[in-house]
């Protein structure tokens, strides 16, 4: 980096919006990806959880165990078995949102009052029916709140998947950035997924109090 | 099975153990970098995280911390200070990657070290005040104590969240384990023995990293405070969660 270089040239943003739109949508497409395959599969273990409650601590435990590891290291760890690919990032995506959504998923149901599951059954509903008509609306808004953290720490970690090769704001900042020492570019890849985690929260804010309209009567 | 013999070969290999880019080398800079950032973020931290706690004022800063901390990828920290840590001539490698380690150990340590006094009871605080204790003994004598165990939640998320992104400042050629990985990766062709033995040394003292302040934390909550002890798994109540992990 030359000493009279500006830190942000206006006019390189500028020649190069296409170039960063599209970073901006690999980024948004690889978070989507992650947390929406990542909800499905801690759906499906909470469900194993809520029903059989042993499951719990061996669900609970690994999901830590893989939350514990540092993704450039499970980025690593999966290399020598899927390569340098789309695959690798999606698979340690995905594996550190189970800790989160799973968490979240069970103290939502949990969080149902049992008179309330009871009266349902009293009326005569069935498992599923209970499930999708009386304890997932009331569970909602703290399975939304996981969500929400999945979601901003996955926009965080998709930077990361640039060191293997991804494509998104992250390869603003190592490969247009500091490999080829240009400062523009790694401002615009560091403000750009700041802008976008905060962005996701603040969507998933709007969300949760829309999900919560008893919260917010209460509070005015 | 044949791979497990290249990482185990890899290890043993002469080259490993001396000269610039040995195992020692890294390790140790990969040390030096955490515990330096834990000691800074420290430093900042608690002051600020005490005196908003004792005094009740500023709630918000901790809550707005928290939010930012986990909103703000690490690479995106490294990636701001790198060019100004040049542009400062404060060089490449260690001191940057510092900088951004400790801003990033700060945010959940002034968040839990606001909560582990606000959560102290406040009958125990007027009890203390009560036999004439003055501010600086209530917080040393009741306040800190009692909320020892949240507080070292904090710390031990700070650790942790450090001890994994100094991995990530290989990127900018600071001495860590995320040496290995990255050499592995861009050698041609690609040295996948290299590559995970690099993982397992990066996965292996974040491991490590967790099982040491899970330990501290449950020593330093104090004794009449361990009823309601969190579990010694890796998930706990009252830890603020390791979201923007790196």
């Amino acid at each position: 980096m030359t000493p009279d270089e500006p830190f942000i040239r206006w006019d390189w943003i500028v020649t190069n919006l296409d170039d960063i739109g599209e970073r901006t949508w690999e980024h948004v497409l690889m978070t989507v990806i992650a947390v929406g395959i990542g909800f499905a599969i801690s759906f499906a273990l909470s469900l194993l959880v809520v029903r059989w409650r042993r499951l719990y601590a061996p669900v609970i435990g690994v999901s830590g165990v893989l939350y514990a590891i540092p993704s450039l290291g499970l980025f690593a760890l999966l290399i020598p078995f899927t390569g340098v690919t789309l695959l690798t990032a999606e698979v340690a995506l995905v594996s550190y949102t189970l800790l989160i959504l799973v968490r979240n998923i069970v103290a939502g149901f949990d969080g149902v009052a049992p008179e309330v599951v009871e009266a349902a059954r009293g009326m005569g509903y069935g498992p599923w029916q209970l499930l999708w008509r009386v304890q997932l609306p009331l569970a909602l808004p703290t399975i939304v709140a996981g969500i929400r953290i999945a979601t901003v720490t996955t926009v965080g970690l998709v930077a990361v998947t640039a060191l293997i090769g991804q494509s998104n704001l992250g390869s603003l900042i190592i490969q247009r950035g500091i490999r080829a020492s240009f400062p523009t570019a790694i401002m615009v890849g560091a403000v750009g997924s700041v802008l976008l985690g905060l962005l996701a929260d603040l969507a998933f804010v709007a969300l949760q109090r829309r999900l919560t309209p008893w919260a917010r009567a209460r509070g005015a | 099975m044949e791979f497990v013999g290249e990482v185990v070969a890899w290890f043993t290999a002469a080259e490993q153990w001396t000269g610039r880019d040995a195992i020692p080398v890294h390790l140790g800079g990969h040390l030096a970098l955490s515990g330096l950032a834990l000691l800074g973020g420290l430093l900042v931290a608690l002051p600020i995280g005490i005196a908003i706690g004792h005094s009740g004022r500023g709630a918000f800063l901790a809550i707005a911390l928290a939010n930012i901390g986990r909103a703000i990828p690490s690479l995106a920290i490294l990636g701001i200070v790198f060019p100004i840590s040049l542009r400062l001539d404060l060089g490449f490698g260690f001191v940057p990657t510092l900088i951004a380690l400790i801003a990033l150990g700060i945010p959940p340590i002034v968040t839990n070290t606001y909560a582990a006094i606000r959560e102290v009871d406040r009958d125990l605080v007027e009890a203390g005040r009560g036999m004439g204790m003055g501010e600086l003994q209530l917080l040393a004598r009741v306040e800190l104590p009692v909320g020892a165990g949240l507080l070292m939640a904090g710390i031990r998320t700070a650790a942790v969240q450090i001890v994994a992104t100094a991995s990530l400042g290989a990127v900018i050629s600071a001495d860590c384990l995320g040496f290995f990985v990255l050499k592995g990766i861009s050698s041609q062709p690609q040295d996948r023995a290299q590559i995970f033995a690099g993982a397992l040394m990066i996965a292996g003292l974040s491991l490590l990293t967790e099982l040491l302040f899970g330990f501290l934390q449950r020593r330093m909550t104090s004794p009449g405070m361990r009823a309601d002890q969190f579990p010694a798994a890796f998930s706990q109540a009252g830890q603020v969660p390791r979201e923007g992990l790196s």
